[in-house]
């Protein structure tokens, strides 16, 4: 439904929006990693022309406060992130100085004229020296860089590693990653004096999170805060914090009572967008000799960066990944530690995955190497300690239930498909001498559609875990359907409105959706961790069923048959067995606005309903991934040369979307696993600050992409949905890695570090060795 | 400030005018001075294609290149593909195929796409991974803009 705009350039993206008399405003960032402000002096840069304002971190504090992220965890330090520092600076590319102008141009040529004095500070470059004890504080009123710790235990995890037939370990590294949507993060704010209301264009995932936030942060009634997120070019995680900018934006708009609009650019995208992972992670797996998982545990240091960010806080990312370390298999035994740790970067928020990408590559590269010791083929091990469907529910060591799965059905599809048994064999055929093919395999079970039992981010002081959708029929037959959800790209415009006209029984071109917008649709939070398909969907098909069971009634009324004879699809009221007798849609809605000279006794007029939907736990999405890959030892380049999917979404609402998010989602996944690396020197300076430097992969770089689904629906949540979004980046990682170790095997070389990149290929293949 | 200079040029089959600084770049103009704003910005340093157009008939990224540059062109960007409201058939391949998530690389992948047609009426799936590896999509992971490509590329001989 979206396509068709988007297709003829007809999006509206915030840098697309322009306001009369609006000012356009350009950040001077910080050049320091650490730093004290010594001094700021704005006034060269006043008086230039076509300068309309220069604001300082002081001059805006007393308009906007700073984002502080609360949490119930214990232990947990909150940070304040001003919209512009204060004191000083703790990241390169913190806004230190607003500078509003009438183009962008000009804004930008002001900022040279801007005086900032800066005195060094020691940066806190990495968690190992920010956790020393004489390290300096990124935030002294922390009294510690170890933000937050975190652990969860089953039994004990120390005996039975020392009971196990065979242990395997290593230090793991996932590197820190940045999520580049290609739209650039952009806001525009529009103050009107005379009503007192804000209006908040931006580039996000969360409107209905952003308004919470700045209703506080600008002291404003939330009802005079309407916040819009239009069309939006990619979110993936990194759009759904509230960021300074957007803070900035909405107080300037009031400071000055003219529109103000900040279009960052790539350089500010990859110098301040939250960033991932970023993880070093110690862990065990003990099995017997038989291959049965005996006992899990694992420590692992993240660095959050600068700053914890509102709502998810700077626990979202690590504390995920000891959440799901165990996967989708039977743990008798488990500890998972967990730290973030502050350091003068920028700040680690959530990314497609969020901590799986991780454990999975860690779990999955545990599991093979266990495989290994043993002489056991690896899918054999895995389907030895899979979770089966007559294990479920199950509870995972770290208190999250699968509801439900197709671990062992999707492994064995997976292996089928890829025809695991042949690409062994061509592995071991002596004509490919010299050749390293390697074929990895990753399982794995998330958590979607997330509903109030627990937050979507571990403490987090917000509500997550419910959406509403209101359906109206309006008199001329037509339907829209608005929700709280935000939409970047995962064509909710197409499938809430099938579900809506499924449930309704209404054409599908009759239905219109209509979300992003606070003032649209009912309250809501926004779209992240898969969970709009499966919460908007639910509070969809509520609505909906509530306007069917009215529509029939006031059609039975009408043609004075019983509500039970009647059938509703595609727009029209039917008696059964006399499709002559019909109403349309459009017929029913005029008599439901005519009022009750044409309603059944007492009924109310008007055919709209609003619901909501709180799925509670939330229900498990699971796949297997498996990867053929092919190493040159030559040029240490890496070529995937198959992927297999095999996915369980639940029900699923469009193929051809859900192929999409796969896909797309295994396109993350390789890139984090091949190309893409966030790289800090010493300093805490960025040395990846473009698009040359940080590597997204292009299509040349990608394999064609094999996805089959299951569709064993949800038997927990309304519809049988379950969510699909991030799945793809969650398994990619892991089975590329593996695919490489298998490869790499006959060398005696394992895999610890992602990404694989050619340097640190050719540094494994280099390093002195024994054959196996 | 420089004074502004007249840049003239032909966009979309239309004669258009307009005055700007010497160093504002040609996307700025499109955007901001022709009003055109279905060309994006995506990384201003001719790595990310979003803004990719056709200047007299060849593909090319207007985040590099200034207004001034194009003075006299023939210009075409994607308001200019569809004709008399009915898609181009690159268009319509992309929406049969899912060739579009987000939507915001596709206006520099729709003329990128255009332009590897023109050069290369059948391209092999090979060459058409390589042809719009000028332009990134974070999105898709190509898998639909491929298939778009090859059902356009069929239509269209």
């Amino acid at each position: 439904m979206e396509d068709a705009r988007l297709l003829q350039g007809q999006g509206r993206f915030v840098a697309d929006l322009t306001l009369s008399r609006m000012l356009h405003v350009a950040f001077l960032r910080s050049p320091h990693a650490h730093a004290r402000l010594v001094s700021v002096d704005t006034r060269p840069a006043r008086t230039l022309p076509g300068v309309a304002a220069c604001v300082t971190g002081d001059e805006i504090a007393t308009h906007a406060r700073p984002i502080r992220a609360e949490s119930k965890m214990a232990g947990y330090h909150a940070t304040e992130f001003p919209p512009l520092a204060r004191g000083k600076v703790r990241f390169v590319g913190e806004a230190v100085v607003a500078v509003l102008a009438e183009s962008r141009y000009v804004a930008e040529d002001a900022l040279e004229a801007v005086d900032v004095r800066y005195a060094a500070l020691p940066v806190v470059a990495t968690p190992e020296t920010a956790m020393a004890g004489d390290a300096p504080l990124v935030h002294e009123a922390a009294g510690s860089n170890v933000l937050l710790s975190r652990a969860f235990v089953r039994g004990d995890a120390d005996a039975a590693m020392a009971g196990a037939a065979v242990v395997v370990g290593d230090r793991f590294r996932f590197h820190r990653h940045a999520g580049v949507t290609m739209e650039n993060r952009a806001c525009l704010a529009d103050w009107n004096t005379g009503a007192g209301e804000l209006t908040l264009w931006s580039s996000t995932q969360v409107p209905g999170l952003l308004r919470e936030a700045l209703a506080e942060l600008l002291d404003l009634p939330a009802h005079r805060l309407r916040v819009v997120a239009p069309d939006v070019g990619g979110g993936f995680g990194v759009k759904s914090a509230l960021y300074p900018e957007e803070v900035a934006v909405c107080a300037l708009a009031r400071l000055t009572g003219r529109p103000v609009k900040w279009v960052g650019d790539r350089r500010e995208d990859l110098l301040t967008s939250t960033q991932a992972w970023d993880e070093t992670i110690d862990a065990e797996l003990a099995v017997d000799a038989d291959g049965t998982i005996h006992a899990l545990r694992a420590r692992v240091v993240a660095d959050v960066g600068a700053y914890s960010i509102h709502p998810w806080t700077a626990s979202i990312e690590v504390v995920q990944v000891i959440s799901f370390l165990p996967g989708p298999y039977r743990v008798p035994h488990y500890r998972g530690e967990a730290w973030g740790v502050a350091t003068n970067k920028a700040p680690m928020g959530p990314y497609r995955g969020v901590g799986r990408p991780v454990s999975t590559f860690v779990t999955e590269a545990l599991v093979d190497r266990a495989a290994r010791r043993l002489g056991m083929d690896p899918v054999a091990l895995r389907l030895r300690n899979l979770i089966r469907p007559d294990e479920l529910p199950y509870r995972s060591p770290s208190g999250v239930v699968w509801d439900s799965g197709s671990f062992v059905e999707s492994l064995e599809r997976a292996r089928d498909v890829v025809a695991y048994e042949h690409v062994r064999a061509a592995q071991r055929d002596p004509r490919r001498a010299g050749r390293y093919v390697g074929v990895g395999v990753a399982c794995y079970v998330e958590l979607t559609g997330v509903g109030s039992a627990i937050p979507a981010s571990p403490g987090a002081a917000i509500n997550t875990g419910t959406e509403g959708a209101t359906v109206r029929v309006d008199p001329s037959g037509t339907v829209t359907a608005s929700f709280g959800l935000a939409c970047q790209g995962q064509g909710h415009e197409t499938t809430l409105a099938q579900v809506v006209a499924a449930e309704l029984g209404a054409r599908l071109e009759d239905v219109r959706v209509v979300s992003g917008d606070t003032a649209a649709g009912p309250a809501g939070t926004g779209t992240y961790a898969s969970r709009s398909a499966v919460i908007g969907g639910g509070a969809a098909i509520l609505a909906a069923r509530a306007l069917r069971e009215k529509a029939l009634a006031i059609g039975a009324h009408l043609l004075e048959v019983s509500a039970d004879d009647l059938t509703l699809a595609d727009s029209r009221a039917t008696v059964r067995g006399a499709p002559d007798r019909a109403l349309s849609l459009r017929e029913i809605a005029r008599a439901a606005y005519a009022g009750a000279k044409r309603l059944p006794a007492g009924m109310e007029p008007g055919l709209e309903a609003t619901r909501f939907y709180d799925p509670y736990f939330g229900t498990a999405s699971n796949a297997t991934h498996i990867a053929v890959v092919e190493v040159d030892p030559e040029t240490c380049g890496v070529v995937v040369r198959r992927f297999v999917v095999v996915e369980d979404c639940g029900r699923i609402i469009n193929p051809l979307i859900v192929e999409g998010q796969a896909i797309g989602g295994v396109a993350q996944g390789v890139g984090a696993a091949l190309l893409e690396e966030i790289v800090y020197d010493g300093d805490g300076q960025l040395l990846t600050g473009s698009l040359m430097d940080y590597l997204v992969p292009t299509a040349a770089e990608l394999p064609p992409v094999e996805v089959v689904h299951l569709e064993r629906p949800s038997p927990t949540t309304l519809g049988g949905f379950k969510g699909v979004g991030e799945g793809g980046t969650i398994g990619a990682p892991a089975a590329v890695a593996n695919a490489i170790a298998d490869a790499l095997k006959p060398l005696g070389i394992e895999l610890s570090e992602l990404p694989v990149t050619p340097d640190r290929l050719f540094r494994l293949l280099s390093r002195p060795r024994q054959a196996l | 400030m420089p004074d502004a200079v007249t840049v003239r040029l032909t966009v979309n089959g239309v004669a258009r005018e307009g005055r700007c600084e010497p160093r504002k770049l040609f996307v700025d103009f499109l955007r901001e001075d022709l009003g055109l704003t279905g060309t994006h910005v995506g990384c201003e340093h001719g790595v990310c294609g979003a803004c990719t157009i056709l200047i007299d008939g060849e593909a090319a990224r207007s985040c590099i290149m200034l207004a001034v540059q194009a003075d006299g062109a023939e210009i075409l960007t994607i308001e200019g593909l569809a004709q008399n409201g009915k898609l181009h058939p690159l268009q319509e391949a992309f929406r049969e195929h899912h060739g579009l998530q987000c939507g915001f690389c596709t206006p520099g992948m729709l003329m990128t796409a255009l332009d590897l047609l023109r050069t290369n009426p059948s391209p092999t799936e090979a060459e058409i991974r390589e042809g719009i590896s000028a332009v990134l999509c974070r999105c898709t992971g190509y898998h639909g803009i491929i298939r778009a490509v090859e059902a356009a590329a069929r239509a269209m001989r």
